[in-house]
C-alpha cells in the first residue's frame, strides 16, 4: 500500500509536474486568470490523467507498440471530448471561458506523459492512482498561480471582492500585468525557486562546470 | 504468463483488432455522449441568450430565476420589408444584402427577425432588437434595446464575439456599455447618426447625442460596433419597423 501512497503524494511536491518537469505549462498560463476556470480545468485534467491512464494500463498488453502514441490519443482524445461536454451541460459559464483549453488538454505532456512512462508498464490501480497524482500536482500549482493573480489582479477570489478596487471606490490599485500571460511565468518561476530552495535535491547539477584554467595548464 | 509470451501484440492482425475496435468503442462514447448531452447543452445557450435579453432590458437579477423573469417578455417576428408585425413566417427567408448597403459586412440577412417586447402594465416600454456584423476578428452578436419613440437606444449588449482581449473586448465593459442609454439613433431624417468616434466625447459637444466614446486601441472593433448598429438600425435593417414607432402608427 506504501507504494500507491507514493504514487500518489509523490507528484505533489517532489515530482511535480509543472514545478519540477516543467511539463503542461502551456495550460498554467492560460486558464490562470482568475481561480473559478483554474479549479474546473484541475478537475477536467486530472480526472482525464487518472481514467486515461486506467484505460491505457487495462490496454497495455494488447496496444501493439508501432501505434501506441496513436492508441493513447484516440483514448485521451475521447475522455477529453467526454470531459468537455459534460463542462458544457453542467458547467455552462465557466465552460465558455476555458473556450479552447480543455480541448487542448488532448496534447498537454503531462497525461500523455504519463500513459506513455507509466500506464504502459504498470497494473489498473496503479496507473489510475498515478494519474491522479499528476493531475493534483497540476492543480495545486494552478491553484496557487489563479490566487495570486485573481487576488492582486482583480481583488477578487472566485469573484468575491478581496481587496476592494479603486474603480469602485475602494483603495487597490488592481496589478494589470497579474492579468496577462507573462504573469502567470514570474509566478511559476518564483515557486521553482521556492520549492528548490526548500527541497535542495531537486536542484539540477550544471551541465557545464567552469574551468579554472591555471597557467601551467594551457600547454 | 506463458500465453502471453506467445501472443505476437505487433502482429498485423492485432493491429488491425486494436485500431478498428479502439475507433469503434471510443466513436460511440462520444457520440452518445453528444447525444445524450445537447438537450441540456441547448438549453444552456438558451438560458444565455435569455439572460442577455434581460440583461439588456436592464430586468436582470442577480440569483433571480431566468425563466419566470423571461416570461414578462413578449417574442413577436418582425417583416423586415415592411417593418410589420407577422405570424407564421418562414425562418429560414433570407434576404442577400446589397454591397452599398452591407456596411456590416454580413452579406445577407433573414427577411423575418424576432424581436422581444418589454412589457410595463400592458405598455411596450423597451423594444429588444437582435444585431450583427463584423469586428476585427470575428462577427459581434448582440441584442440593441430601443424606446418605444424608436430612436433612444436604451442599451447594447453583445454575448458572442472574439474580439482582441484587453482592446477590443472592452465593448462588454459595464461603463462603455453604460453610456449608450439615453443616446440617440436617428437626426432630422431616417438616416441613423449613431457612432462610435475616436477618444471621448468633448463635453459640450454639439451631437454628443449622437456619439459614443471610443475605445482606446480598438478602433476597427468600435468601428465595427458603428456599422452594425447604423446598419440595423438603417433602411435595410429595422428602419421601416422603426418608423412605425417614431411616427407613431405601429400596430402596437
Amino acid at each position: 500500500m506504501s507504494e500507491a501512497r507514493t504514487i500518489l503524494i509523490d507528484p505533489l511536491v517532489d515530482n511535480n509536474p509543472i514545478t519540477l518537469q516543467m511539463l503542461g505549462i502551456c495550460s498554467a498560463l492560460a486558464v490562470t486568470t482568475s481561480l473559478l476556470p483554474a479549479l474546473l480545468m484541475c478537475v477536467a485534467l486530472t480526472s482525464v490523467a487518472a481514467l486515461a491512464g486506467a484505460a491505457i494500463s487495462a490496454l497495455r498488453h494488447r496496444i501493439p507498440n508501432n501505434i501506441r502514441i496513436i492508441v493513447h490519443m484516440t483514448i485521451i482524445a475521447s475522455l477529453v471530448i467526454l470531459v468537455d461536454q459534460l463542462l458544457k451541460a453542467y458547467a455552462f459559464e465557466t465552460s465558455k471561458q476555458l473556450s479552447v483549453f480543455v480541448g487542448l488538454i488532448i496534447t498537454n505532456c503531462i497525461v500523455l506523459g504519463r500513459a506513455e512512462a507509466f500506464a504502459m508498464k504498470n497494473g489498473v490501480v496503479l496507473s489510475f492512482l498515478d494519474g491522479l497524482g499528476n493531475g493534483l500536482g497540476y492543480s495545486l500549482i494552478l491553484i496557487a498561480v489563479a490566487t495570486v493573480r485573481e487576488l492582486f489582479g482583480a481583488g477578487s477570489l472566485l469573484g468575491y471582492p478581496i481587496l476592494k478596487l479603486a474603480s469602485d471606490g475602494g483603495w487597490y490599485e488592481a496589478n494589470g500585468l497579474m492579468l496577462l500571460p507573462p504573469s502567470a511565468f514570474f509566478i511559476i518561476g518564483l515557486m521553482i525557486w521556492g520549492i528548490r530552495t526548500w527541497r535542495t535535491q531537486q536542484v539540477e547539477k550544471p551541465d557545464y562546470q567552469i574551468h579554472e584554467v591555471h597557467r601551467t595548464e594551457v600547454y | 504468463m506463458s500465453d502471453k509470451k506467445e501472443f505476437d501484440r505487433d502482429s498485423i492482425s492485432n493491429t488491425l483488432i486494436v485500431a478498428i475496435g479502439l475507433s469503434l468503442i471510443c466513436s460511440v462514447i462520444v457520440s452518445s455522449a453528444a447525444i445524450v448531452l445537447k438537450p441540456v447543452q441547448q438549453r444552456n445557450e438558451e438560458l444565455f441568450r435569455k439572460q442577455i435579453i434581460l440583461d439588456v432590458a436592464g430586468l436582470m437579477e442577480p440569483g433571480a430565476d431566468i425563466d419566470s423573469l423571461f416570461a414578462s417578455i413578449e417574442t413577436r417576428t418582425v417583416d423586415l420589408e415592411s417593418g410589420a408585425y407577422v405570424e407564421d413566417a418562414d425562418p429560414e427567408a433570407m434576404v442577400a444584402i446589397p454591397d452599398e448597403q452591407d456596411i456590416a459586412g454580413i452579406g445577407q440577412r433573414p427577411r423575418y427577425v424576432d424581436v422581444y417586447l418589454v412589457k410595463d402594465e400592458g405598455r411596450i416600454n423597451q423594444l429588444i432588437l437582435p444585431v450583427y456584423g463584423k469586428g476585427l476578428w470575428s462577427t459581434m452578436l448582440g441584442y440593441l434595446s430601443m424606446d418605444p419613440d424608436g430612436n433612444t437606444i436604451r442599451g447594447l449588449r453583445f454575448y458572442s464575439h472574439a474580439e482582441t482581449p484587453g482592446l477590443g473586448d472592452q465593448i462588454d465593459k459595464e461603463a462603455w456599455r453604460a453610456q449608450w442609454d439615453g443616446k440617440l439613433v436617428y437626426g432630422d431624417g431616417d438616416e441613423p447618426q449613431i457612432r462610435v468616434i475616436k477618444g471621448q466625447v468633448p463635453d459640450g459637444a454639439p451631437n454628443a447625442e449622437y456619439m459614443i466614446d471610443g475605445l482606446s486601441g480598438a478602433t476597427l472593433t468600435a468601428n465595427g460596433v458603428t456599422y452594425l448598429v447604423r446598419y440595423w438600425t438603417g433602411s435595410h435593417g429595422f428602419g421601416p419597423y422603426l418608423a412605425n414607432y417614431r411616427e407613431g402608427n405601429s400596430d402596437e
